[in-house]
């Protein structure tokens, strides 16, 4: 995990190394200053010698100034260093995700993905930016401490071996009995999130079936139980302030009762050298304490790390071939005995021996009930997933030997779940041809059935869609995909349930225009109208991941008992719009 | 959750500005409902501040007082120094417990208020009206519940009790230092404000960027979800290329906002701290000369307490600076939050309830059991209480709406539906159909006109009641964490498991959950990801069913369906319609031909009403729509 992260560091290695090592500059410094001090005093004011009262305060000044200076390169290094660290493991990410095939989305989820990329990067920095100064700061400024203190006087640093274990093994007991608990308060409060972000949602049900009462209860149970493990955690924590006092204290006073007696008694020390001890003192017990900070933090952002270097060590689990293909011939489809499984060979099966073959240029309509696996079928010819078994021909070659690129120009598909994006309708546009003309651009949307309302809405193709399509409605950003999916100018076009929010008469229009200006292109479109699949050349029924049944309308009324049935439902009871059709 | 927030939303964002009614409020909400504690804490720690600085201060006795006296005597007497350090060892004993008090005590106080403010903003945020989640941002409002929270809790826990104790402490030093030597102490004020002035001068450099950084950051996590939210479009199209390149411009940018904002950080530590060995080095110096001319009666031993004293003295105020930040974040959160709690809850002037009730001898009398017969009980002005049974009348009389003022969306609406009949809306996206259905329950209000429920106006019932006696599915199915079964019994808490299955049947949703791996203890995802939209529509209309209502209104979607489970999802609709007054978006033609009255709808308005048969006969609107006349035109 480490080792993966480590490779984020690239460019910005020298600021990584040169941000610790001034800071190593910067403890030095400070640590000769209390030594300096201690024979300013005793040497001179002690002694009434200005001229090294002054000759000493200049190395003194000098001293503190180098610190000054040192600390600032340390601290703009490691800005850069942290900064750019996270750059570089944001960009990892996101280039990784790139590359991920539909299976490794499906497998992360995009959610956690977008928190891996936001919440779990930021940790990361952070922690970065400790490691190269603070988790370089606090042992090296105890150590070096540690060994001035003893340099001058050997007796008294005595007291420091006592007070260390002390504060050590309380900090340590209070890291390890609190790290599972706040481990335990972040997981609930996902859980807080997710019962406020159901209820923002789906506040319209909450409200119509009266149970604002219910959700607050169940609030109000996670809200209890972070409150609890909370308090427990950082009850543990308090002993930490009173803890440091005490070593703190117990140093002070074992300084001034040893250290007094030894300067007159024994003669061994001077004032101003327990003056300096006494600093040293402090600088110890303050480094142990921001040594434990550091521990938390690397603890906490450790998960965050691990999360991360999932995602990038994770391998699309799509290769493109070693000698592609890059041309699509025509729209042919051939399925010859497919098996698909979203959890891949052994995985419970969702397409089963699958064959059906569609000539370049036809209509075909797909059919069947909810989860008969309709979609999953036509993913399979972008190469959007790839097939368990068995083999999908496009143009004549399986999909698996042509680039990724062609393959997915030459299949336009637009998904059930489709998506715009923030930008002018042009922009949006464009994704499916980034040099399509106003004209090309125009074409396609009246195809669509986009012109009308596009020409109406304020600045027109400048018109600004939010984030998600959020101010357009759900007709229009269906026909706006599809106007999407036109300029890429396919071989083959997918409607996955494209136009489930156009009302009839826009659906029908929408079909004609295919027919009479799309000749050439294969058409592959699944409904839930009969209507709408009606006059396709061929009809495919599909029941619990199996092709049931293909062929036309008129042969399917008379062999296929299930599309009998559909049909017959929808112009008898059907839907209301689809009367206009029947 | 969306981490992007609208422009400088961004605690400390505000140009760095404590909002004073803020500060005020939040204290008193944490001094207020813990006046003890908080008093308790108080005192502990001015006990523990002067406690801690009682050492530095004794340096100066037991310089000037111990041992310089005693190695010019050469006394040998201990007793003094022994004494003396007992009574400091007693001092800091007293502050050690004082100081693990109030951390302990602050623990209480501010997690208790963390959780008062958690659960009053979720209690405030159920009793909001509907347009307030039309108009706020989802993304927006967790922040609140997230951040926001969160930095409150750091303030509360950290800043708060640090910033007190570093007051107490610098007044408590101040005034042991100017008790020792006034000119050093004006010496350690001049370092003081130096060290102040370069807090200032970096940190407003340092909040520049930290302000585009928070820029920066919320734009670049906004991509990041749109992006990986649409991933899948991405690559349908082949744009991973350009949506690269894209990314790495936002995020160069944010590199070199960090990068500067932390600089100027990172570099405040060193400088500040610096300053603080500087003033140490010129304390040395200075009073050394001041020592050895005799001025000012400046002796070693208080030399040594100054040096002691001015890093006392350094280390609050570089404290209170850090925690500044912090502080003001918070407030800004906490601003956030106050305003959410402040927003207007759904006025609900309502008097009218609904009750079990029972017949006797043709009386409607109140009783607390579930009969199955309900009645609005109806207190009058004058001490009356008139019983009337719930029917499932429910008349519009004249009624206009608007979302916005002066932009009528409804106009003039007037319908009346009997109990048990059908009315049907009909009409195209955006006619009003939806929103005629949002004012039956109160999810809106209506701008003018009537709106009776057996023949009480929807305005006197309260708004629970009102909504206790509308059943409705939706058309966006919104599930909930939980098993299926808890799905189902959201429509009615105190449904048995064989009601629950009961109602399942119903709403024909029986067989495919039987067909789950655990049934009815399937656990549902992220709003029932693990589902198919028909097999959720399945559970919606069965949980509607568990709640058994004398009205619904249903909002047909069979876009989302295909038509196989169209049928079976049709006859449970129908089952669920059987003998309940019902409002429904109709897609489907049986629907439509088996109701009462249908309704053609057209930019707000009702332009057509009728029977399917009298409406063909009319020869209008709907006419067309059902010959498909207007599919040729």
């Amino acid at each position: 995990m480490i080792k993966r992260l480590f490779l984020c560091v690239r460019q910005y290695k020298r600021d990584s190394i040169l941000a610790p090592l001034f800071m190593v500059g910067e403890v030095s410094m400070e640590v000769l200053l209390p030594y300096l001090m201690a024979m300013l005093i005793d040497n001179g004011i002690d002694k009434g010698d200005m001229n090294y009262i002054l000759n000493m305060g200049l190395r003194l000044f000098a001293a503190a100034m180098l610190a000054m200076c040192f600390g600032i390169l340390s601290g703009a290094f490691a800005a850069s260093a942290s900064a750019g660290f996270a750059r570089n493991v944001r960009k990892d990410l996101f280039y990784s995700v790139s590359g991920f095939s539909f299976s490794n989305i499906d497998k992360f989820s995009a959610s956690s993905l977008v928190t891996r990329l936001t919440t779990d990067v930021a940790n990361v920095q952070n922690a970065y930016q400790m490691i190269i100064r603070m988790a370089v700061r606090a042992p090296m400024m105890l150590l070096m401490s540690f060994a001035m203190a003893f340099s001058v006087s050997r007796k008294l640093s005595m007291t420091f071996l006592l007070a260390l274990p002390i504060l050590g093994f309380g900090l340590w007991y209070v890291i390890t009995s609190t790290h599972p608990i706040f481990v335990r308060v972040f997981k609930t409060y996902d859980k807080l999130n997710r019962v406020v972000r159901e209820n923002l949602r789906g506040m319209r049900v909450v409200k119509s079936f009266v149970r604002e009462g219910f959700e607050r209860e169940k609030f109000g149970v996670i809200s209890d139980i972070i409150f609890k493990d909370f308090s427990k955690a950082e009850k543990r924590l308090a002993i930490n302030m009173p803890l440091m006092q005490l070593c703190a204290y117990g140093c002070l006073i074992m300084l001034m009762w040893f250290g007094a007696r030894m300067i007159i008694v024994d003669k061994e020390l001077a004032t101003g050298e327990l003056m300096s001890l006494i600093a040293y003192s402090m600088q110890i017990l303050s480094s142990l304490m921001m040594l434990s900070m550091v521990f938390v933090m690397i603890i906490i952002s450790r998960a965050s790390a691990e999360r991360i270097t999932e995602v990038l060590n994770e391998t699309s689990s799509l290769r493109n071939p070693d000698a592609p293909v890059f041309k699509v011939k025509d729209g042919s489809i051939s399925l010859k005995g497919v098996n698909f499984s979203y959890a891949g060979k052994g995985g419970k099966i969702c397409l089963a021996g699958a064959n059906l073959d569609i000539a370049s240029g036809e209509t075909v309509g797909i059919l069947g009930g909810t989860g008969s696996s309709k979609t999953t079928l036509v993913q399979l010819i972008p190469r959007l997933y790839d097939a368990t078994g068995g083999e999908v021909i496009v143009g004549g070659v399986n999909v698996r030997n042509y680039d990724i690129e062609s393959l997915r120009n030459a299949v336009s598909v637009v998904l059930q779940k489709n998506v715009l994006f923030s930008g002018t309708i042009k922009e949006n546009l464009l994704w499916g041809n980034e040099n399509a003309t106003n004209e090309e651009i125009a074409r396609a949307c009246s195809l669509a059935q986009a012109d009308g309302f596009i020409d109406a809405l304020p600045g027109k193709y400048g018109y600004f869609v939010e984030q998600g399509g959020s101010n357009v409605s759900g007709g229009q950003k269906q026909r706006l995909c599809i106007a999407r999916a036109l300029l890429k100018n396919p071989k083959i076009l997918i409607l996955d349930d494209s136009t489930s929010a156009v009302d009839t008469r826009t659906d029908a229009a929408i079909r004609k225009a295919f027919k009479e200006d799309l000749p050439k292109v294969t058409k592959i479109i699944i409904s839930q109208r009969a209507a709408s699949v009606q006059d396709a050349d061929k009809i495919v029924i599909m029941e619990s991941g199996r092709i049931e049944a293909v062929g036309t309308h008129e042969t399917l009324m008379r062999t296929s008992q299930i599309y009998r049935e559909v049909y017959e439902s929808q112009t008898r009871g059907g839907d209301f719009d689809e009367a206009s059709q029947a | 959750m969306k981490p992007r927030r609208p422009e400088g939303g961004r605690p400390g964002g505000r140009g760095a500005r404590i909002n004073p009614k803020t500060a005020k409020r939040l204290l008193f909400l944490i001094a207020g409902r813990y006046k003890l504690h908080f008093a308790f804490v108080s005192l502990c720690i001015i006990v523990s501040s002067i406690a801690n600085i009682a050492g530095a201060g004794f340096t100066q006795t037991l310089v000037d007082d111990y041992i310089q006296p005693m190695v010019a005597s050469s006394s040998r007497d201990f007793s003094g120094l022994l004494k003396a350090l007992g009574v400091l060892g007693s001092a800091y004993a007293v502050g050690i417990a004082a100081s693990y008090f109030y951390n302990r005590v602050m623990v209480v106080i501010s997690q208790g208020v963390l959780k008062k403010i958690r659960d009053d903003m979720f209690y405030r945020m159920q009793l909001l009206p509907i347009k307030y989640f039309d108009q706020n941002n989802f993304g927006d409002i967790m922040s609140r519940y997230t951040n926001d929270t969160d930095t409150l809790r750091q303030m509360i826990s950290m800043s708060l009790p640090q910033t007190f104790s570093s007051l107490i402490m610098i007044a408590a030093v101040s005034w042991t230092m100017l008790s020792i030597s006034v000119p050093l102490t004006l010496l350690v004020f001049a370092c003081v404000a130096c060290m102040l002035f370069a807090t200032k001068l970096l940190g407003g450099k340092s909040a520049v960027h930290f302000i585009g950084q928070q820029k920066a950051l919320g734009d670049i996590n906004g991509y990041i979800e749109e992006m990986i939210n649409g991933q899948k479009v991405v690559k349908a199209f082949n744009h991973e290329e350009k949506s690269k390149e894209a990314f790495d411009s936002l995020n160069d940018g944010l590199n070199s906002q960090a990068a500067s904002a932390n600089r100027f950080a990172n570099i405040m530590m060193p400088v500040v701290g610096n300053i603080g060995n500087l003033q140490y080095v010129l304390i040395a110096i200075i009073g050394g000369a001041m020592a050895l001319s005799g001025t000012g009666g400046v002796t070693l031993g208080a030399i040594a307490a100054f040096l002691s004293l001015s890093k006392a003295f350094a280390f609050p105020i570089g404290q209170i600076s850090s925690q500044m930040n912090a502080v003001i974040m918070a407030l800004a959160g906490a601003e956030r939050i106050f305003a959410l709690m402040d927003e207007e809850p759904e006025p609900d002037d309502g008097y009218v309830s609904l009750t079990n009730a029972e017949l006797i001898g043709g009386q409607l009398m109140e009783c607390q059991k579930r009969t199955g017969i309900w009645a609005w009980k109806h207190p009058h002005g004058d001490g009356r209480v008139t019983y009337t049974r719930l029917t499932g009348h429910v008349e519009l009389i004249d009624v206009d709406f608007c979302y916005n003022e002066n932009e009528l969306v409804l106009r003039n609406i007037t319908l009346t539906a009997n109990p048990g009949e059908k009315i049907a809306f009909v009409g195209a996206t955006g006619a009003g159909k939806t929103t005629i259905t949002n004012l039956i329950n109160r999810f809106y209000d209506i701008a003018d006109g009537k709106i009776r429920f057996d023949g009480i106006n929807i305005n006197k019932i309260k708004k629970t009641d009102l909504r206790k006696s509308l059943g409705i599915v939706l058309q966006d199915v919104n599930l909930f964490t939980g098993t299926v079964m808890e799905n189902i019994r959201y429509g009615n808490l105190n449904a048995s498991d064989e009601e629950v299955i009961a109602a399942a049947k119903l709403a024909n949703a029986h067989d495919f959950i039987s067909r789950l791996p655990d049934g009815y203890q399937t656990p549902i995802e992220s709003d029932g990801a693990n589902l198919s939209q028909g097999q959720r529509q399945l559970i919606s209309i069965a949980r509607a069913a568990a709640a058994d209502p004398p009205v619904m209104i249903l909002d047909e979607a069979t876009s989302s369906i295909d038509t196989r489970t169209e049928a079976i999802v049709q006859t449970g609709m129908d089952r669920l319609m059987e003998g309940r007054t019902v409002f429904v978006i109709a897609h489907r033609l049986s629907t439509i031909q088996n109701a009462q009255a249908i309704m053609v709808m057209e930019q707000g308005r009702i332009i057509e009403r009728g029977n399917h048969n009298s409406l063909m006969e009319k020869n209008g609107r709907y006419c067309q729509l059902y010959t498909g006349k207007l599919a040729e035109q």
